[in-house]
């Protein structure tokens, strides 16, 4: 069987990690026409690229459908539950860097940490008879990374886009989402709290603990490791 | 799928037990609303259990555990005192522990008694004990009232008390409390700085150079909350002494009878827990008329911290001894602090718990 590199089908993100493996001598690239999603890999035999949605590459991941996918950190965290038993994350890969962050409106200057979240939090509950509420689509990081913190009194309410409008909009309190400078945050009058990074993401190549294997895989693996410098 | 039947019959047989001991059957849907459970735990309930949602009646939960539904029919239409059994499937989700059951039969007891707290402790206690006396369990029992007793009886203010009160549930955050308003941890860098403004400039500059309100936290909340600040900032620290005292009562694990002694002895020093301490006597001289040793019987203060939210007195749990891989085989607790959250401003004093069938049948066949 071959073995199979699930690599993300478009921007920037796509470009980069052609550019990564192009530097380590692996040529892989689109193949056809603009819409067609194909691709090559020359320098590694018996290796086929898989182009897919960056956040359908963990799930791909996990099934074991690719033996290898490039992705965003913050998606394998969020998207697979335990998973450090499903991905092996193999090399960060040095570019899309993302921090996902809490922020929350500059005008509470009461508010810089965690702890002062969670006591604003009682005090908002106490007060409008609901949860703060903290608009997000990573679910699962936030949650965890706010109960390992012991903040309380809070809820998640889901936001897929345009994030940072749903404080002014009053859909919710405060919110966790990606940031790379910050900039979107700042210009919607948010602050992260100082204590408030819950994951710093970056591209990272990840091997599936799941995948099926045999000689001809196992040999395109070990040809693609010694090319990539990774010891595993 | 024999395995199943088994289970349901070993169910059958506990629901039979409970029946016998006065309490009457009841049911509850497997679909509650979603609302109401994530109301009263937060957004954790939303990792441990599943959540479906239908577009006419909005999301809905399938059931975690019957407490919720059992305590709100009894808040409705029950007649106080009253025993109610039940039995059926709870469904968690088990993302930490892909191994364990998502999907189990609980058979429950629970009892609503505006009586003596101490007998009523005693006689569910002891009901979990008899019914799982062949399998020689460990019952271990803890005392949430305790803890908020000792929080309570410290001198500081009322601010502080209710901030740790608040976080009894989640330790790490209580100890992080703790250690602040001991003076022991260092006032943050940026509620320093804060501080210093607010002083120099006072909180309505302060409020104004932050940027346009956004927001449903409004101005007023912003500055009552500043306010709170400045005032914690006035309030000594909380005595080393009784800080000292706390953290006695938290690493505090005996056997009752010990336990309650060396309680006797702390309440001196911190006398707000002596009703507490009462209390507990009259646990054990009520469990000891249920024909329980409590001279061999565990206690740890700090029993039930985690786990269970909304236990906020009495606690118990009985383990198979040399077996960590397995879950409590029963837990159950008192829970009035629920009853008043569901209540609408009733409270009614409930003791209930819970059983695990398949481990109960586990057991029984693998004991010599």
């Amino acid at each position: 069987m071959t073995l199979k590199l699930g690599v993300p089908s478009k921007g920037r993100l796509m470009e980069k990690t052609f550019d990564w493996f192009a530097e380590r001598g692996v040529e892989i690239r689109r193949t056809g026409s603009e819409r067609e999603y194909t691709g090559a890999v020359e320098g590694v035999e018996n290796m086929a690229l898989v182009l897919l949605s960056a956040g359908e590459i963990p799930r791909e991941l996990s099934t074991g459908r690719i033996h290898l996918g490039v992705t965003g950190s913050d998606l394998v965290h969020e998207k697979l539950a335990d998973w450090q038993a499903r991905v092996i994350a193999m090399e960060p890969m040095g570019f899309g860097y993302a921090d996902l962050v809490v922020a929350v409106p500059h005008c509470w200057v009461d508010v810089d940490t965690l702890d002062d979240l969670d006591a604003a939090a009682a005090a908002f509950r106490a007060g409008h008879g609901f949860r703060l509420r903290i608009a997000t689509k990573y679910h699962r990081l936030v949650r965890d990374f706010l109960r390992e913190a012991g903040v309380a009194d809070y809820s998640l309410v889901d936001s897929q886009g345009a994030t940072e409008g749903t404080v002014r909009n009053l859909t919710a309190e405060a919110i966790a989402d990606i940031t790379s400078t910050g900039e979107t945050l700042r210009a919607n009058h948010l602050k992260i709290l100082s204590d408030g990074v819950v994951h710093r993401s970056q591209a990272t190549l990840f091997k599936s603990r799941s995948a099926p294997w045999d000689a001809t895989a196992r040999a395109a693996f070990r040809t693609l490791e010694d090319k990539l410098g990774l010891d595993s | 799928m024999a395995q199943k039947a088994a289970t349901l019959a070993q169910a059958e047989r506990l629901f039979a037990f409970f029946q016998t001991a006065g309490a009457q059957p009841v049911q509850a849907d497997i679909l509650q609303p979603a609302e109401t459970l994530l109301d009263l735990y937060g957004e954790d309930i939303r990792a441990r259990a599943y959540v479906t949602s239908d577009p006419a009646r909005g999301e809905q939960m399938l059931r975690p555990d019957f407490t919720v539904p059992v305590v709100q029919m009894h808040m409705q239409s029950g007649a106080t005192p009253a025993r109610y059994t039940y039995m059926g499937e709870v469904f968690r989700r088990q993302e930490q522990h892909p191994e364990r059951a998502s999907e189990y039969i609980q058979v429950g007891f629970e009892l609503f008694d505006d009586g003596a707290p101490a007998v009523a402790e005693a006689q569910v206690f002891a009901l979990f004990s008899e019914l799982l006396s062949p399998l020689g369990l460990h019952a271990a029992t803890g005392d949430i009232g305790l803890l908020v007793a000792a929080v309570e009886g410290l001198s500081t203010s009322e601010g502080r008390k209710a901030a740790l009160k608040r976080h009894i549930w989640r330790p790490r955050r209580f100890r992080a409390l703790l250690d602040r308003f001991g003076g022991r941890a260092p006032v943050p860098v940026s509620r320093a700085r804060l501080l210093k403004a607010l002083d120099k400039v006072g909180a309505e500059s302060v409020l104004n150079r932050a940027g346009p309100p956004i927001g449903l936290r409004a101005h007023t909340e912003i500055s009552a909350r500043l306010h709170a600040l400045q005032e914690d900032a006035a309030t000594p620290p909380i005595a080393a002494g009784e800080v000292e005292i706390l953290e006695d009562i938290l690493g505090l694990r005996e056997t009752c009878t010990n336990a309650l002694e060396h309680l006797r002895d702390i309440a001196v020093d911190l006398p707000a827990i002596a009703p507490a301490v009462e209390r507990m006597d009259a646990r054990l001289e009520a469990l000891s008329a249920e024909g329980i040793d409590v001279d061999l019987l565990d206690f740890e203060a700090t029993y039930g911290r985690t786990t269970m939210e909304y236990y906020d007195g009495f606690v118990f749990g009985f383990y198979a001894e040399g077996r960590p891989d397995l879950p409590p085989v029963a837990t159950g607790g008192r829970y009035d602090a629920l009853t008043r959250r569901l209540g609408d401003g009733r409270e009614v004093p409930a003791v209930g718990g819970v059983v695990r069938p398949e481990l109960v049948l586990n057991l029984t066949e693998t004991r010599p």
